[in-house]
């Protein structure tokens, strides 16, 4: 089989299992498990649109978690029914008041004001390096807190944000999923992939071999911004109700550790880290509700999950800063050329 | 009340909350001149020092014994994080090493929430230092420990100007500061300095958790975040890794803050934090050096 025929194949295997999944699991799974499958492909839209500026283009931002709370906010205002929006939203601006979008075209708004944003403050902040960008996305992260808490004609301020239609189901976001992954793959396995690698892994070079540093910053952290804003939208409509502090340091947490636990120059790895973080909280929080063994009871220890979590990130930066993944992608081998063709390109070297 | 009076008022603030940030600024730039770390571990510091007073006070020991050992509490802590969690990844890039000091705050936070639960507890605070003075018929009012606080940060910062530029330790942490593998080349104990630099910056930081706690009038396990972000935005309007940056941006800071709240219309002063980090941003962009290293280049 040629290698295209290969990768057609991976590829229509893993969208028919990712289907099977959206539609098969909530026939044969509990709730519990729904909800779990649900979450992790939900947190590994958000990774993987982390990954491509912080991961592929070395600019490790901290401030994605306000794009994405823009999205959920964006989102939730324009698609709450227009009956409640007078009664839960009444200082709204008149033509606000007048529809309602349904979930779909909400969320692909959601996005796009949300890549504008980023094209805004990406603009300035994306000539940073280092632990400058860092700090100065936390300090974006931080305006948008402000912001959200304050413009309380959109938002309710600092009250629950609620009436959103609860309509992520599943099939919503393993589609989305699919989206992400297959934008972010043709992304990053192109031209445009090696100048953003390029980029990460030596500014002075790639610049002087004509690679437009700005540029290719811009553009991963404007696409990354555009798919944390979807997210957003995404959670908003499977959670219903929240607040701005839903959208702050705790889940900027959260996601940076899934992303470096499971590498963060690869995306099969993005995905690796949010399925084992996700499991593993899952566990620790059913252990820190107390439980019995023999004799000997456990107390519950709210809150030991995320202790436990904050050591196996410190771990793994000591021993294993490059992830689970580390650079590699999981493919099964399918993706890897045949044996002649590699013989020639060693021997074209 | 007269202008005057109000304008003074807000001088006397500014001052006192400027002072909290200069000293926390200071203890970040120490660590952050050394190593070249954003450590967010020292808003937990601050937590651990004024944690300490409040239960040894608690169980009964005297105010001034509990804030010594609050102080050498939070010295041991910063101690100890250095050891267990940054000297493994110390030549780890600069990212990975802010990354780790975020899930030190993170444990540290979570630890403290577990123990103390996140419920804020009463700061024990002697009745001398709650005392209120007035000054020009009550138009200006402060209470002792707003001089205190003022007092205590300039002796300290003396203290530790006497350190870094008398003391052969306070040198050496210069010259590390400077260029650590010449300083290494030359014969210094680097990692002595290294530890020396973190037991003093979390002094300071202890000192400063204390303090704010007593203007506050509460501990609670999540108190340091916000003095430490702050801080931050002090410490890199001063020129980050610059002790007397520290200081300078610690009391503009402050007076931006007050002066935000006491002049603007609230529709805008509710915007403060948001103003302070567009500062900071601003800051970063323009002049990433800060005021009192102009000449800083920033890298791509």
């Amino acid at each position: 089989m040629s290698r295209e025929a290969r990768i057609t194949l991976l590829v229509l295997v893993a969208l028919v299992a990712g289907a099977a999944v959206a539609f098969g699991a909530p026939h044969v799974l509990s709730d519990y498990f729904v909800r779990i499958i649900l979450l992790i492909a939900l947190n590994a839209i958000l990774v993987l649109a982390l990954s491509l500026s912080n991961g592929f283009t070395g600019v490790f931002s901290l401030g994605h978690v306000g794009f994405i709370g823009a999205g959920a906010y964006i989102s939730g205002i324009l698609s709450i029914p227009v009956q409640q929006k007078m009664a839960l939203l009444p200082h709204l601006p008149t033509f606000l008041h007048a529809f309602s979008l349904p979930f779909l075209p909400a969320t692909l708004v959601a996005g796009l004001l949300t890549a504008l944003l980023a094209v805004v403050v990406g603009y300035p902040l994306m000539r940073l390096s280092g632990y400058f960008v860092s700090v100065a996305t936390m300090g974006f992260l931080i305006i948008v807190n402000v912001v959200l808490i304050n413009a309380s004609d959109f938002t309710r301020g600092a009250r629950t944000f609620t009436g959103v239609p609860l309509e992520t189901t599943l099939p919503w976001v393993m589609g989305w999923l699919a989206i992400t992954v297959f934008v972010l793959a043709r992304l990053v396995y192109s031209p445009f992939g090696r100048a953003m690698k390029a980029v990460r892994d030596d500014t002075i070079a790639a610049s002087a071999v004509g690679i437009g540093v700005l540029r290719t910053r811009l553009i991963a952290f404007v696409i990354g911004a555009f798919f944390s804003g979807v997210g957003g939208s995404l959670y908003a409509h499977y959670l219903g109700s929240f607040s701005p502090n839903t959208f702050y340091f705790a889940l900027t947490m959260s996601l940076i550790t899934m992303l470096v636990l499971g590498g963060m120059g690869s995306l099969t790895g993005a995905v690796v880290g949010v399925i084992c973080v996700s499991l593993l909280s899952e566990v620790l929080r059913s252990v820190e509700r107390g439980f019995t063994i023999g004799d000997f009871a456990v107390p519950a220890l709210f809150g030991a999950s995320q202790i436990v979590l904050g050591f196996i990130f410190i771990l793994v930066m000591i021993f294993r800063p490059k992830g689970i993944m580390g650079d590699r992608e999981l493919t099964f081998g399918l993706t890897q050329r045949s044996a002649t063709v590699n013989q020639t390109e060693e021997r074209k070297r | 009340m007269t202008q005057l009076d109000y304008i003074l008022q807000q001088i006397v603030n500014a001052v006192s909350l400027g002072s909290l940030y200069a000293l926390v600024a200071v203890g970040l730039s120490i660590v952050f001149g050394v190593l070249k770390l954003t450590n967010f571990a020292h808003g937990d510091v601050m937590m651990v020092g004024a944690f300490g007073v409040a239960l040894l006070v608690g169980i009964g020991v005297p105010f001034p014994v509990a804030v010594i050992c609050g102080i050498a509490a939070a010295a041991v802590a910063g101690f100890l994080i250095e050891r267990i969690a940054y000297r493994p990844i110390r030549d780890a890039p600069d990212v990975a090493r802010l990354l780790t000091s975020l899930a030190v705050t993170y444990i540290i936070e979570n630890v403290g929430i577990l123990v103390f639960t996140s419920s804020p507890r009463n700061f024990p605070l002697p009745d001398i230092l709650n005392t209120s003075w007035e000054m020009s018929n009550g138009a200006i009012t402060f209470t002792s420990i707003n001089l205190l606080t003022i007092a205590l940060t300039f002796v300290s910062l003396l203290l530790l100007g006497w350190f870094i530029t008398r003391t052969t330790t306070g040198l050496g942490m210069r010259a590390a500061a400077e260029d650590m593998s010449a300083a290494h080349l030359v014969g210094l104990n680097v990692n002595r300095l290294i530890i020396v630099a973190f037991i003093v910056a979390s002094a300071y930081a202890g000192l400063a958790g204390i303090l704010w706690a007593a203007q506050a009038g509460v501990v609670q396990p999540q108190m340091g975040f916000t003095p430490l972000l702050k801080a931050f935005v002090a410490a890199i309007i001063g020129g980050f890794g610059s002790i007397a940056g520290a200081l300078v941006g610690g009391y503009i800071l402050g007076a931006l803050e007050i002066f935000i709240v006491a002049f603007l219309p609230s529709s805008v002063s509710s915007y403060r934090d948001a103003i302070v980090f567009a500062v900071l941003i601003a800051f970063l962009l323009v002049r990433p050096g800060g005021l009192l290293q102009p000449n800083r280049e920033i890298k791509l």
